[in-house]
């Protein structure tokens, strides 16, 4: 199959490894814009070292990995600024305040105070909270606060990794409700999730992953 | 964005949080004062030999508060993934390194003075009007240096299993170069036993090239060291 450089994703038979273990063996996948996709699979199946190979995080052993029409191979650098991941920590500073941290990831790609604001107004992390220390939010708080970073940063596709961990029911049903928004404004989601009754009603496509290999996992 | 809005981004987040959480103020400045006091002890309150030893005393001193500032430096990046999520967002690693060597130059510089004071109060020392400008150019020196090392160490043993114990061990050796010239710089600022004013220019020539080769390998090598 010669890669799409219109997907937003495509990797084709794609190696990675992490030291000598090999985390993805022959892994064949196609993400189209405004897709939410689901991975599913047991632990160690690859779902997060797929993840962090999308972000430029894992180099590409062998196979080719075109990410926004960048191959990851070459021009991993190029892909980054596009994309946010958010994995098992929030890349947040504690002893900052929530308006703080957003503006400083807004800053990175240079992005308006307007832009901070809305970012902020959608997660739902502005007015009481703007001014609230990170140190002193609830987990779901953080989530929505690293959220908002991703936002106002533009990120193009988003790699959550078990975005739902920790969170109450309410701020559950807000992240899902932001990742839906996100992906109808034509961002594109990669979920990694055990909750796979909540990940699958929020996913428009899943796909497996199996051994290191990604299979079809059927659509919605 | 440009390596220099980069640099000017980071320094100002790193202060930003300095400011804010005062671990500079609350433990780093009573550590390095109460190191300056067991110093004292250690050398029998002796003012004639602390006079003598006081410009290295208060190098050693600045050197373990380094240690101190670049752990804190480098955990509020790592405690909730912040410099993964810096590299993955796509900033010029670079411009992350300038940033954080010029977050950490201003600390010490502020502690450096510090330093320098508690030397007068404790060990008798004199401040000599003619080489105020030796002085002030040697710490600023010294400074570049030590915070380009310790950033460029801290950097690499942030990722790492034990960073605790790997940081020192890391960095007081690379910096062993800095508390010589810096000692022997600032003897002859002070005018500490025989040392000439015109002596310590060629030690700052010395801290200057330390600084310079550092600053610029360092910015080279910190995006491999935390990609790795």
């Amino acid at each position: 199959m010669p890669p799409d450089a219109d997907a937003v994703v495509d990797l084709h038979d794609v190696v990675a490894t992490l030291g000598q273990f090999p985390a993805l063996s022959g892994a064949t996948m196609r993400v189209e814009t405004g897709e939410i996709v689901l991975l599913r699979g047991p632990n160690g199946a690859g779902k997060t070292t797929l993840l962090r190979l999308c972000a430029g995080l894992v180099p590409v052993v062998r196979g080719t990995a075109l990410v926004l029409g960048h191959d990851l191979s070459v021009d991993r650098d190029r892909v980054r600024s596009h994309v946010g991941l958010l994995g098992h920590q929030n890349g947040l500073y504690a002893d900052l305040t929530v308006i703080e941290n957003v503006r400083f990831w807004a800053a990175t790609v240079g992005a308006t105070d307007a832009e901070v604001a809305s970012a902020m107004e959608r997660m739902g992390v502005a007015d009481r909270l703007a001014s609230v220390s990170v140190s002193k939010l609830s987990a779901g708080q953080k989530r929505r606060t690293a959220l908002a970073g991703l936002v106002a940063r533009r990120a193009r596709l988003w790699l959550l990794d078990e975005p739902h961990a920790g969170l109450d029911q309410r701020a559950r049903d807000d992240l899902d409700n932001t990742l839906r928004e996100a992906a109808a404004a034509g961002a594109t989601v990669l979920v990694a999730s055990h909750e796979l009754d909540r990940a699958e009603s929020l996913a428009t496509r899943m796909v497996d992953i199996v051994a290191g290999r990604a299979e079809s996992g059927g659509s919605r | 964005m440009s390596v220099a809005r980069t640099a000017w981004l980071i320094a100002r987040k790193d202060l930003r949080i300095e400011w804010k959480s005062r671990v500079i103020t609350n433990q780093v400045v009573p550590f390095a004062g109460v190191t300056m006091v067991i110093f004292g002890f250690a050398l029998d309150a002796n003012t004639d030999v602390l006079e003598l030893v006081a410009p290295g005393l208060v190098w050693l001193a600045t050197m373990f508060s380094l240690l101190l500032l670049v752990q804190r430096n480098f955990s509020v990046e790592a405690d909730d993934g912040a410099l993964d999520a810096m590299r993955v967002a796509g900033v010029d690693a670079r411009g992350i390194f300038f940033g954080k060597v010029i977050g950490l130059a201003l600390q010490l510089l502020v502690l450096e003075v510090l330093l320098l004071f508690a030397a007068v109060v404790l060990y008798g020392e004199t401040i000599r009007l003619d080489g105020a400008v030796l002085l002030v150019t040697t710490m600023i020196s010294a400074t570049c240096g030590l915070a380009a090392v310790g950033t460029l160490y801290g950097g690499l043993a942030a990722g790492s299993k034990g960073r605790e114990t790997l940081l020192p061990l890391l960095t007081l050796p690379a910096v062993a170069p800095v508390l010589i010239g810096a000692t022997r710089a600032v003897e002859s600022a002070l005018g500490t036993g025989v040392a000439e004013l015109s002596d310590g220019w060629q030690w700052v020539s010395l801290l200057t090239v330390f600084a310079v080769a550092f600053g610029v390998g360092g910015s080279l090598a910190f995006g491999p060291l935390i990609d790795e």
